[in-house]
């Protein structure tokens, strides 16, 4: 079956309401899953003013591109959106987003599980965390791996 | 020629985001070895600290993989997108 596919990687914000619809406006779509990721106001206790995302433009479509094609390759899926922003955020804004509809809920369950585990862990995007008067990047966290890893096929 | 790209906090350490080598060395691990001799000690620290990633032309590569006149190389730290 063939899975439309939509990727972007931009500075400006997204609508939940209009991507929803995106997804649903194919002939048979019976489940729509999404999943937004959000700024949190702290990080590991520390109250941060903003995040700042680093993205390699071009390997990170590339890569986006290529784990859409590994879920679609994987379920049964009808279309496939993944947004990252880029940029400066503040608490509170959205970083992220990945929806996925299928004909029926547990492939567009395990596929958008999937599709954030593989974001999280391959595309090549750096947080910064700002606050008053310093900065430090987020360190990669372990636990992220272990939820990738659980999807391995040999 | 190759091009070699450097980003988040191994740009920021390095203070370089982007260089070029004139002639490709025939794998990554060598062009490391070109990197450390003409930089020096910083670059040693930073290139060959364990957890550093590196693509070629886009793809995630290893120190073993094979370059040519042209790729585009990247070293940088495991991701935190999402």
């Amino acid at each position: 079956m063939d899975c439309r596919i939509r990727i972007a990687v931009q500075e400006q914000d997204f609508s939940l309401e209009a991507e929803g619809r995106v997804l649903q406006a194919l002939p048979n779509v019976g489940a729509l899953v999404s999943f937004s990721g959000l700024v949190r106001e702290d990080h590991e206790g520390q109250k941060i003013d903003a995040l700042f995302l680093e993205h390699y433009a071009g390997m990170t479509e590339r890569s986006l591109e290529a784990i859409a094609r590994e879920a679609a390759s994987r379920w049964p899926l009808h279309a496939i959106t993944i947004i990252h922003r880029i940029g400066t955020l503040r608490p509170g804004e959205q970083i992220v987003f990945v929806g996925v509809s299928s004909a029926h809920r547990a492939a567009a369950f395990s596929a958008c599980e999937f599709l954030m585990d593989y974001l999280k862990t391959r595309a090549p995007f750096w947080k910064k965390c700002m606050l008053a008067g310093q900065s430090f990047w987020v360190e990669a966290k372990g636990s992220d791996s272990d939820a990738a890893e659980r999807w391995r096929q040999d | 020629m190759i091009e070699i790209h450097y980003f988040a906090s191994i740009r920021e350490r390095l203070a370089c985001d982007r260089e070029t080598l004139d002639t490709a060395p025939p794998t990554v691990a060598a062009l490391v070895d070109a990197l450390v001799e003409r930089h020096g000690e910083t670059w040693q620290r930073v290139l060959r600290d364990g957890r550093v990633l590196v693509a070629v032309n886009q793809e995630v590569a290893s120190l073993q993989s094979a370059l040519r006149e042209g790729d585009e190389v990247a070293f940088f730290p495991p991701v935190t997108g999402g």
